[in-house]
């Protein structure tokens, strides 16, 4: 029995888990579901021991967290275990499961079908190497994470998702879904380059594929109905998370860049409704945080905005080092943030037709460097580092990735021109830099001062 | 309340260097072998000495504040300050150390504009030299003055220290002249520089710091490639140091 997951569930103070809890006497039962999705059961093991590790010391060790940061923990901790079991119960009454690897792929179609979307991207270096068993070791480390974690049969996700939907992003994501498709069925959504007039267009054909495979692969027909109650679901959970965020936008700090980030990475893997609830009522507490004045960081903390590639869950390196370094994160301009949960869907339309417009209209308002010139991008930098009130921006860019290194030129260009201090960081998912990282992110605190 | 005593300590990864300021001006200096142990090196270092304030940067300046330092700062912020005070109107200083180098780039008051490090590669660091110098079977206090007896200089095309050595022991074997070997390894490692270099841009006065600066070779080579004079200080591995100590001076 993995010791790691008991060791998690009784670190658990969430009262909603209780009924988890008592079902400590079914853990067994997690290893059977494991070999039957085909894991490897040492290396999944393995996995998990390096993860507690991580949570032990970069999230559960930090001060005066909020108390309904509990659920979110929890999530953590029942990743790999109860919430995959709820995934695979699903799957028995006949819902899919649909994995997904980009903020493009619009979650509210697959709702409408009535399957679940779950994000399948990795976080971790430790299933890195047996990426590199296949791929060049110069590939981006999210891609070689998420690959490696296939390859290598450590994640429950990859054998439960019934299709995964892939982009055409960047280079690494468009070639890798090739070698990903001889482990699971693949659609991969075409996204434009541009947005002009033809790339909308082609756009708009994408998200009707989408929706048609959709309807293939769950043999349930998307309705104006259903799809308005998928739209709303994806709305209420980022209004939920923008709520979260505005909050961070006050001189006190309810909440730690590190947690706040935390939330954000988890709303790709968890349930939607249930997830906004969640959020919800963490934005109640921070709220009444905010107005007795408690805050996790002193006043003096200088105020950080990380914009440039996602950080998927376990990855928290740069925050951690920039929180440990006595300063704090206050926004995070990334797929795991501002680009995620930034604009809603246009809810009012007439018929199926043109909802499905509006959700194609909203995903091509996503600014990530894929999309060339993408001067938005560094508009909403600017505009997010004054809102925020920020001291210094840090570029976060994952190693060898061409589109955000070469996207930061101009970004640094235009916020030195706005009197704004940035610092840009090229790193991976190892412990490598750890050394170099934080003397270059003291060094820019030491500007800053 | 003025300080009487400050001890700057730049711990790195080959040497410990130890400044002490009296009243403002440096009163001793004293660089040792940082060797297995850290920690009991900066403690031996300071124990001879009577300080009432400590300042520690460095690769190891974490360790220090956990055990004796009262403040800590990074090594770019410490090379500006003490590249500053010698140089007040020094505004570029480049510093290659054992194992890293870095281009900074300061105002008028010693405060740090624009950084770039390079700590991750061999390459472009004193290590370089050293191994080199080994393979030529040169002294180290010799290597730089031995490459400047010939005009002629020998290739090196790799970047990689590894590959680089392996180059060097084939131009040897293949009976090349081994003041010529050096020169192009001296040049080799100025342009491993000058990419850093360009990164930031210059602007003089420019300092050169570091052990490597102690070159004459190097600082030649370097001042033509850049086309201006670098300010060296008469002892260029204390500028880290230097420049701790002065952040506690009131």
């Amino acid at each position: 029995m993995p010791h790691s997951l008991i060791f998690w569930l009784r670190q658990s103070r969430c009262v909603d888990c209780i009924d988890l809890l008592r079902e400590e006497a079914s853990l067994s039962n997690y290893e059977e579901m494991w070999k039957k999705l085909g894991l490897d059961l040492t290396r999944h093991d393995e996995l998990l021991e390096s993860l507690e590790g991580t949570y032990e010391s970069i999230i559960a060790s930090q001060r005066n967290r909020p108390k309904t940061m509990a659920y979110f923990d929890e999530s953590v901790s029942v990743a790999h275990c109860a919430r995959v079991k709820e995934l695979v119960d699903r799957k028995s009454k006949g819902e899919k499961v649909i994995g997904t690897f980009c903020i493009y792929v619009p979650e509210e179609v697959i709702l409408a079908a009535g399957a679940t979307p779950v994000a399948l991207c990795g976080g971790t270096q430790f299933s890195i190497p047996y990426a590199e068993a296949m791929l060049p070791r110069d590939i981006c480390p999210l891609i070689k994470s998420t690959l490696g974690l296939g390859l290598g049969r450590m994640c429950p996700y990859l054998p439960v998702v019934d299709m995964a939907v892939g982009e055409t992003t960047c280079d690494g994501k468009k070639k890798t879904w090739e070698i990903l498709a001889t482990m699971v069925p693949m659609h991969v959504m075409e996204v434009p380059h541009k947005k002009e007039q033809i790339d909308r267009e082609l756009w708009s054909k994408e998200v009707r594929l989408m929706k048609d495979k959709m309807e293939a692969v769950t043999h349930r027909e998307i309705t104006f109905d259903t799809l308005k109650q998928g739209v709303g679901t994806v709305n209420r959970k980022r209004e939920a998370l923008t709520q979260l965020h505005d909050l961070r936008k006050g001189p006190v700090l309810p909440i730690s860049g590190k947690d706040a980030l935390l939330v954000t990475q988890l709303a790709l893997l968890d349930d939607s409704e249930r997830f906004a609830g969640k959020v919800e009522k963490l934005n109640e507490e921070l709220e009444e945080r905010a107005k007795k004045k408690v805050e996790v960081f002193p006043p003096e903390a200088k105020r950080i905005l990380v914009a440039g590639c996602p950080m998927v869950v376990s990855n928290w390196k740069i925050h951690h080092l920039v929180e440990t370094s006595g300063a704090a994160v206050v926004c995070d301009e990334t797929c795991t943030g501002f680009r995620y949960y930034a604009n809603s869907v246009e809810e009012n339309a007439a018929d199926l037709d043109e909802l499905l417009e509006n959700v194609a209209d909203r995903y091509l308002k996503v600014n990530c460097s894929c999309f060339t010139p993408n001067q938005e991008r560094v508009d909403d930098v600017i505009d997010l580092a004054k809102k925020y009130s920020v001291d210094g921006v840090i570029q976060y860019v994952l190693q060898y990735c061409h589109g955000y290194n070469i996207e930061a030129v101009k970004m640094e260009h235009a916020l030195k021109k706005a009197g704004i201090p940035i610092l840009k960081l090229e790193t991976d998912y190892s412990e490598e830099d750890i050394g170099p990282l934080r003397t270059r992110i003291e060094a820019f605190l030491e500007r800053l001062d | 309340m003025v300080e009487i005593r400050v001890a700057g300590i730049d711990i790195g990864s080959r040497t410990t260097k130890l400044v002490l300021l009296e009243e403002g001006k440096l009163s001793e200096f004293q660089i040792v072998d940082t060797g297995l142990n850290p920690l009991t090196r900066s403690k031996e270092l300071l124990s001879g000495h009577r300080v009432d304030r400590i300042v520690a940067t460095g690769y190891g300046r974490h360790l220090a504040r956990t055990h004796f330092a009262d403040n800590v700062i990074t090594e770019i912020k410490a090379h500006a300050q003490g590249a500053h005070f010698l140089f007040p109107q020094c505004r570029t200083i480049i510093d290659v150390g054992g194992q890293d180098s870095k281009v900074i780039r300061i105002d008028e008051n010693g405060l740090v504009e624009d950084f770039e490090m390079n700590d991750r590669c061999a390459a472009g660091t004193g290590r370089f030299l050293e191994i080199m110098a080994k393979t030529l079977s040169f002294k180290m206090e010799e290597f730089g003055d031995q490459a400047m007896k010939t005009k002629r200089s020998a290739n090196i095309s790799s970047t990689c220290t590894v590959f680089s050595e392996s180059e060097v022991v084939s131009l040897i074997a293949g009976g090349e002249d081994r003041k010529s070997i050096a020169l192009g390894v001296h040049q080799a490692i100025v342009h491993r520089l000058s990419a850093m270099v360009d990164k930031i841009g210059l602007k003089e006065d420019i300092v050169f710091a570091g052990g490597v600066a102690k070159n004459r070779c190097i600082a030649s080579i370097l001042e033509k490639r850049i086309g201006a004079k670098l300010c060296i200080p008469k002892e260029p591995q204390i500028v880290g140091a230097l420049g701790a100590a002065l952040t506690e001076k009131t």
